[in-house]
């Protein structure tokens, strides 16, 4: 109604059509808001592929790909235990202190002679254990998820320390190294080949089940509706305090995991891994387009933003012009842009 | 002996304590299938805490719940809901975030094999919504970009997805306009036609008497009257919700006779079609110099709103306002506070004075405002100012470093009013003042009301007790359903009565 009378005014046909049309632009993006900051990162994703691959070349190949996997699996299965921590509107600090304490335990257990299965189970059994005991103390205790992690980040610090200050080498023979196990795919000239590690398997799997369950069960769909109003959510009769518990318990468990698969890559474990991580992850949940105050996002994009921040330290490399301590810098830029994008597609909804 | 059909809600000796008030005290209600069922009462009447018990967000301390002959103690609002019992909440209680289809269905999904099936969610949701009239809606839009009245018919959607037995509808027309009420009635019948009993809660008395079919009345905590609506007038249901039985409102004249006085002149707040949508219609107003001016109304008739927009703690959405013949725009506290427009809130504890502080900071605490953190009160101004305070007002104990905590409720009334008085109010709202005192105590707030008018303060008065704004005021200015229905000159022949039967008399001229 109210656009009648400027379409009078601009009444050449030809302008009357371009108008509908960005009318139309204008209504599907709106229709679907939440998804443009994913978009947008899936488009500077390929867009730095394509910068890549015309700046330094050799970026579009198998083993340049297969080695972005491999590297950043961990983050990738972080990246999946913040989403649903943020998409609640939570977070979650002590992610990168679990995987310290997670591959020290476990490296120094291997090397003392326990079953490698076992130890395999208490590494991401110890995640568990520390994020349950970060759900109690936010649901139980009424501590913000900030202070509570950051508590829990303290302590699995601090108990790492006190197993060992050195770096602990896994030994050659381990079986908890066949993660890392690498598998040929496809044998491309010279090392051009793809490869795939059972690390980047397990990631797969674990994006495919966080993806499930976000949206094909009713827990996810709490997850959504707590980020959107936790109070509603309690009166609508979901399960608020159960989901929030677990929101924590299902973060443990993939540091657990990450702990796994970055120790079988690595074999080496020390009290000072991980340090920051944790912030790398949540970095990859918002260029990923998940909302901080929760609410909306989604798996898939956070590891489009786990690989963002992959790919950019591979282009850092390859370029060799930029000093390495750019690095933290280009981060912080992509993550101030997006959430900028994101502040104007909520000023849009409101 | 016919056996009866058991009534959808039961509740025998209901009581919940919240400490310092008996929120619900031995309250028998009953909700049958297929009816409209109204439930009455002022603000604090126990309304909304009946339904929070219903509906199993507070477990009772005693008393029995049957829901279909069956005996229950809900634990939850999950368990509630399980037993056919669904909620619409005041404020629009869902996720703005969300689809209106993922609103309507969130923890009713329809799941497969495969996880939530969406399409036979999708068009599960759309039954619902059509069968309520609502076919039209695209389930894609996202919640927060639809009106709020659309949002509250989306929220009755949800809440009938799983057939309720019981549907609960607290304050549902408080953000809707007309035609959208008439949209609400209509679906609310066909789901009482269809045998669902329906418990209706509103401030509205003209939409309560158009849609409902048997009315419960509360008042502090008790239930006082069960009755067929068409059986009751208006004038009697207001009588009921006060406590006051006719006769005696009627007995109960003006007092206040001796000093009244014409307003005259250039007045020194008038507002224009003031008001904000859903929350006060737009007004008129006038508060002449030394004049009191008494709204009066049923709590929640929209009285406390209209203070709210008049001092700019709510903003207005329509309407201008005059100081003498100088527009302005009063947008925040702030701004009334520079035009010397004070304002003291309902409850004084939440919203007035500050109980951690001395009792010489609270006086003091306005008037630093006005005059900004640059140009400090020097210590000896403030002692004076805050001495002949606490003398002229009588405030116990008269030690200014007492914190406002430990003060009765009387004295912290008179901190708050000191508080405005130090900054040498042109305009001063006081909106129930001498609530919850004892009566010498109102007697002395009344009087320093009645003092302050002399010395030239125009002066609103909002009060539930009728008599009490008939004492005082010049002019009462009559409010009911978020209207000003009427404005009075007090006089020798005013009484209660009068009052009462304007509020009962109007229809809602829409």
């Amino acid at each position: 109604m109210t656009q009648t009378p400027e379409r009078a005014a601009t009444s050449t046909s030809g302008g009357a059509r371009i108008v509908d049309f960005l009318d139309a632009v204008q209504r599907k993006v709106q229709e679907r808001a939440s998804t443009l900051p994913t978009v947008a990162a899936l488009i500077i994703f390929v867009a730095m592929i394509v910068y890549g691959e015309i700046a330094y070349g050799r970026i579009v190949q198998f083993s340049t790909l297969s080695n972005l996997l491999i590297n950043n699996a961990h983050l990738v299965i972080l990246a999946v235990g913040l989403t649903f921590v943020i998409l609640t509107g939570g977070i979650d600090l002590s992610v990168g202190a679990i995987i310290a304490f997670s591959s020290v335990a476990g490296v120094m257990l291997s090397n003392a002679g326990w079953n490698p299965y076992v130890v395999i189970l208490l590494m991401i059994l110890i995640g568990s254990a520390m994020g349950l005991a970060s759900g109690i103390l936010i649901q139980y205790f009424n501590v913000q998820p900030f202070i509570a992690t950051l508590a829990m980040m303290f302590l699995a610090r601090g108990l790492a320390s006190m197993l060992s200050t050195v770096p602990e080498r896994l030994g050659d023979d381990s079986a908890i190294r066949a993660f890392a196990t690498q598998w040929k795919i496809i044998d491309g000239p010279k090392v051009n080949d793809l490869v795939v590690t059972p690390g980047v398997l397990i990631a797969a799997i674990v994006v495919a089940i966080g993806f499930f369950v976000l949206h094909r069960t009713r827990t996810g769909r709490t997850v959504y509706a707590i980020g959107g109003s936790e109070q509603s959510a309690e009166l609508m009769g979901l399960p608020v305090h159960v989901t929030k518990l677990w929101i924590y318990v299902i973060s443990g468990t993939l540091a657990g995991i990450a702990s796994v698969v970055y120790t079988s890559r690595l074999g080496i474990a020390q009290n000072i891994t991980g340090i920051g991580w944790e912030l790398d992850a949540i970095a990859a949940v918002v260029i990923g387009g998940t909302l901080l105050t929760g609410g909306a996002g989604y798996v898939l994009g956070s590891v489009v933003g786990a690989l963002v921040l992959g790919l950019m330290n591979v282009l850092i490399t390859r370029d060799g012009g930029i000093r390495p301590e750019m690095t933290t810098i280009i981060t912080g830029s992509i993550l101030f842009i997006f959430v900028m994008l994101q502040r104007g597609v909520i000023g849009r909804g409101r | 002996m016919v056996e009866a059909v058991a009534p959808a809600v039961e509740m025998v000796g209901m009581s919940l304590r919240f400490p310092g008030v008996h929120a619900l005290d031995h309250v028998d209600f009953t909700l049958r299938s297929g009816e409209v069922h109204a439930l009455m009462g002022e603000n604090g009447a126990g309304k909304s805490t009946l339904i929070k018990v219903l509906t199993g967000a507070y477990p009772a301390d005693d008393g029995e719940l049957r829901v279909q002959g069956a005996r229950r103690d809900f634990s939850s609002i999950a368990e509630a809901q399980a037993a056919g019992i669904s909620a619409v909440y005041q404020d629009v209680d869902l996720c703005g975030n969300l689809s209106i289809a993922e609103n309507v269905m969130l923890g009713n999904e329809v799941r497969s094999w495969r996880g939530i099936d969406w399409r036979r969610t999708r068009e599960r949701a759309h039954a619902t919504l059509s069968e309520l009239g609502l076919s039209s809606l695209d389930l894609r839009t996202r919640l927060s970009d639809l009106s709020p009245a659309v949002q509250q018919l989306v929220a009755i959607g949800r809440a009938t997805v799983v057939h309720p037995r019981v549907l609960v509808l607290d304050e549902p027309t408080s953000s809707l306009d007309d035609r959208e009420v008439a949209m609400l009635f209509a679906v609310i019948r066909r789901l009482r036609d269809s045998g669902v009993a329906i418990l209706f809660v509103s401030h509205f008395l003209e939409q309560v008497f158009a849609i409902s079919d048997r009315m419960t009345i509360l008042r502090n905590g008790r239930n006082v009257g069960v009755h067929p609506t068409h059986a009751l007038d208006r004038a009697e249901v207001i009588s009921i919700m006060m406590g006051k039985d006719l006769s005696t409102l009627r007995r109960l004249g003006s007092e206040r006779v001796v000093h009244r006085r014409e307003p005259a002149g250039l007045p020194v707040l008038r507002a224009e079609d003031l008001g904000r949508r859903g929350v006060f219609e737009p007004t008129k107003l006038e508060l002449h110099r030394g004049e009191v001016v008494g709204f009066a109304g049923l709590r929640g008739s929209g009285r406390t709103e209209l203070a709210r927009l008049l001092t700019g703690v709510d903003r207005a959405d329509s309407g201008e306002t005059w100081i003498r013949d100088e527009p302005v725009v009063i947008s925040t506290p702030r701004t009334a506070l520079r035009h010397r427009i004070a304002f003291t809130a309902e409850n004084r504890r939440e919203e007035g004075v500050i109980g951690e502080l001395s009792v010489r900071k609270n006086i003091t605490l306005s008037l630093q405002a006005l005059r900004g953190w640059t140009r400090p009160l020097s210590r000896r101004e403030r002692d004076d100012i805050v001495e002949r305070f606490i003398e002229e007002l009588g405030i116990v104990p008269a030690d200014p470093s007492v914190l406002v905590k430990n003060l009765s409720g009387g004295n912290q009334q008179k901190v708050l009013l000191a508080r405005w008085l130090a900054v040498r109010p042109r305009v001063l709202v006081l909106d129930e003042p001498t609530r919850g005192m004892d009566i010498s105590a109102k007697v002395d707030i009344q009087a320093h009301v009645a003092q302050l008018a002399a010395e030239g303060v125009s002066i609103v008065f909002i009060s539930s007790e009728f008599e009490e704004v008939l004492r005082l005021s010049d002019r009462i200015v009559v409010v009911k359903d978020r209207r000003k229905i009427g404005e009075i000159s007090n006089g020798p022949g005013l009484s209660v009565d009068s009052i009462v039967e304007l509020i009962a008399a109007d229809a809602g001229e829409d």
